[in-house]
């Protein structure tokens, strides 16, 4: 892949806290303009894996390049100039409770530019209508549903065109009809404004109709990665036993214990 | 306490302080923002407002009555307005205030950080290229510390009316002895103690909530014991503090 | 930022309540308020003994306070106590020829320092000493000297 296809790049990369190693010789690239999902049973390090990609931690080992930046390379403010061209979807939405959808849209363009009211109105309420909001601007965080709060937080999170928009958990919690608005806004906001698209998500039949590409994380490492139709006829137990969704296979449905009967008889 | 709990603690001491450096690092950024310190003036100081005034009287009517009963026994009842006036302005002012706003406005802002941390809020400024410790925690800081002086010098002065309604209308202390008393022996130094000792009450409150907020364990538990902390190490500094302040002053 | 009235007015009568509160103590509850480009003059004055008078103490001339006492220091060559005074500029008519002493305010009172005037026509200017001055009551010394004129009352008596 040439580089400048290449939005981020993971170089070997490992995380290792308390001697415990969470992440290890992570080795892969995400495309411009596509949407990439990262899928794996919960516990393998996805979350780890979003916080090294925006910078929140360091790897202990390898390299992390964003948009052609090394972010152990950045200070703060460098890393804060790196992450206005990102933006980021978080599992609740992350609203700002005390803020109503209107200024929780407005609050990036507030902190970071001094546009005048009439202009912020406008990017604001077309960001809204965008996602069907524009009529709840007045309402507070606390009077919206699940999905609601989710398509207000994906406004703010593309007010500032990013180039990147990462989506922790989208789906998690939806009712069929809200899953299906997001769906279709995430796939409009890649198709229409081009902006690259990671998604971190375990729910594989969703991500099927949604990703270009699929990295499958297993026990902190890289398990497969390809197109959803590549994964879907790998052959290997544990890429099968993820996408068919079965308990039997070689991720145990046990967390590992002593023996059932050392533990309920008491005998040796 | 084990070799542990010791480092444990030196490692938070030393966390808050350096905690306490940004806050003081943010202060500028803060003050070309005045409407934000202007929601936390009114968050930690006006909604604190009623509630000092109510303990500033009724601190000061039992100032009246106790000094009263005491000073009776010596016969100079005339110096009430004295013993009360320094009582208030010197100690009881700065520190009921600052207890009461470990209580009122420090729980405030530690629950309101620490929930704000455990719904994300926190992280997504930050994902939003806004550091949140500029943004939440240092408008929260400054005014605390602006507020509390002022509430401190509330709270002594309606405490100073609460012994004259106590020893001049009940008592039948001579009103123009109670206040001609306090003038000739009440010094602007004694004031000034007041206000240094309020302003460093304001500090540290205003950085202790600050810091446990946003330190918090991100559950309802964590949210809940980072706020009953706020009170217990505030109310500890406070007093530790007030010893040192006066011994300095005095 | 949206605009809440309720949240300026009552943050405005908090901060106005507040500094209400800091004036009026500063002037109604002190003895001597904030003087804003106040000038002092200064004059010392020898005594053989201070008592218990502390630099801040008042000095007043019938009874109205003019000044503070500023250092209280021991000339060693005179084994004298050295009072230096800062009086304010208004009060600059004090004759150079009037007397200080220490006085003490009521029985357990604090000390403070008086001038009783003089009759000359040139006044005290800065950095003027004090000649005539009188020492403090040293409360013992008095009880002593009382019990002491008592007894030798009654020796003549008998």
């Amino acid at each position: 892949m040439r580089s400048e296809d290449c939005v981020a790049r993971f170089d070997d990369v490992g995380y290792t806290v308390g001697g415990r190693q969470v992440l290890s010789g992570l080795d892969f690239a995400i495309e411009r303009g596509r949407v990439t999902a990262l899928m794996g049973p919960s516990g393998t390090g996805k979350t780890t894996l979003l916080k090294l990609l925006t910078g929140q931690i360091q790897p202990t080992a390898g390299r992390v390049t964003v948009i052609g930046q090394d972010l152990a390379m950045l200070d703060r403010r460098g890393l804060y100039a790196l992450r206005r061209r990102m933006g980021m979807l978080f599992q609740n939405g992350a609203l700002l409770t005390d803020l109503d959808v209107y200024e929780n849209v407005a609050f990036p363009l507030r902190e970071h530019t001094d546009l005048p009211e009439p202009v912020v109105a406008r990017i604001v309420l077309m960001k809204l209508e965008s996602v069907g909001l524009r009529g709840a601007a007045r309402l507070l965080p606390a009077e919206l549903s699940g999905g609601m709060a989710r398509r207000v937080a994906l406004a703010r999170a593309v007010v500032m065109d990013p180039e990147i928009l990462i989506y922790d958990e989208p789906f998690a919690g939806l009712d069929p009809i809200a899953l299906g608005m997001v769906l279709k806004l995430i796939r409009d906001l890649n198709q229409a404004l081009g902006i690259t698209s990671i998604v971190v998500s375990h729910d594989v039949h969703v991500i099927e109709r949604l990703a270009d590409r699929l990295v499958l994380l297993s026990g902190g490492r890289i398990a497969a990665a390809g197109t959803p139709a590549a994964l879907a006829a790998d052959p290997d137990p544990v890429v099968r036993q993820f996408m068919s969704g079965s308990a039997e296979g070689p991720v145990p449905f046990h967390y590992p214990a002593v023996d059932v009967a050392t533990d309920m008889l008491g005998t040796d | 306490m084990n070799a542990a709990s010791v480092t444990t603690t030196l490692a938070k001491f030393g966390r808050f302080t350096l905690f306490l450096g940004r806050l003081v690092a943010g202060v500028p950024s803060t003050l070309r923002r005045p409407r934000l310190l202007l929601e936390q003036v009114h968050m930690t100081g006006a909604l604190s407002l009623v509630i000092v005034m109510l303990s500033g009287l009724f601190v000061g009517m039992v100032l009246g009555l106790q000094g009263y009963d005491l000073l009776r026994r010596f016969g100079s009842t005339e110096s009430l307005g004295t013993a009360a006036a320094l009582g208030l302005l010197r100690e009881l002012g700065p520190v009921i205030t600052a207890l009461l706003f470990a209580g009122r406005a420090g729980t405030a802002i530690t629950s309101e950080i620490g929930l704000m941390l455990a719904t994300d809020q926190l992280a997504a400024m930050d994902m939003m290229a806004v550091d949140p410790v500029r943004r939440i925690c240092v408008p929260r800081f400054l005014g605390g510390v602006v507020s509390m002086p002022l509430l401190a010098a509330i709270f002594a002065t309606i405490g100073i009316f609460g012994a004259q309604v106590v020893g001049v209308a009940m008592m039948g202390v001579d009103s123009g002895q109670f206040w001609s008393q306090m003038r000739g022996a009440v010094e602007l130094r004694d004031i000034t103690e007041g206000v240094v000792k309020s302003l460093a009450f304001g500090i540290a409150c205003s950085a202790i909530a600050v810091f446990e907020g946003y330190h918090a364990l991100p559950t309802a538990e964590g949210v809940g014991r980072a706020t009953t902390r706020t009170v217990v190490n505030s109310s500890v500094a406070i007093l530790a503090i007030d010893y040192m302040l006066t011994a300095v002053l005095l | 930022m949206k605009r809440n009235p309720s949240i300026e007015i009552g943050t405005g009568l908090f901060v106005l309540l507040g500094f209400a509160a800091l004036f009026f103590m500063a002037t109604q509850i002190s003895s001597h308020g904030l003087e804003f480009g106040r000038h002092d003059y200064h004059l010392s004055a020898n005594f053989d003994n201070v008592g218990g008078l502390k630099a801040g103490a008042p000095v007043s001339i019938g009874g109205v306070t003019i000044g503070r006492v500023e250092t209280i220091d021991y000339d060693s060559t005179s084994y004298k106590a050295v009072v230096h005074l800062a009086i304010n500029q208004r009060y600059d008519h004090i004759p150079n020829d009037s007397d200080v002493a220490i006085y003490t305010a009521g029985l357990l009172g604090g000390n403070y320092v008086g001038f009783t005037p003089g009759g000359s026509v040139t006044n005290y200017k800065d950095g003027d000493r004090v000649e005539m001055t009188q020492s403090a009551v040293v409360l013992e010394n008095l009880i002593s000297k009382f019990l002491f004129d008592k007894a030798g009352q009654g020796a003549k008596k008998e």
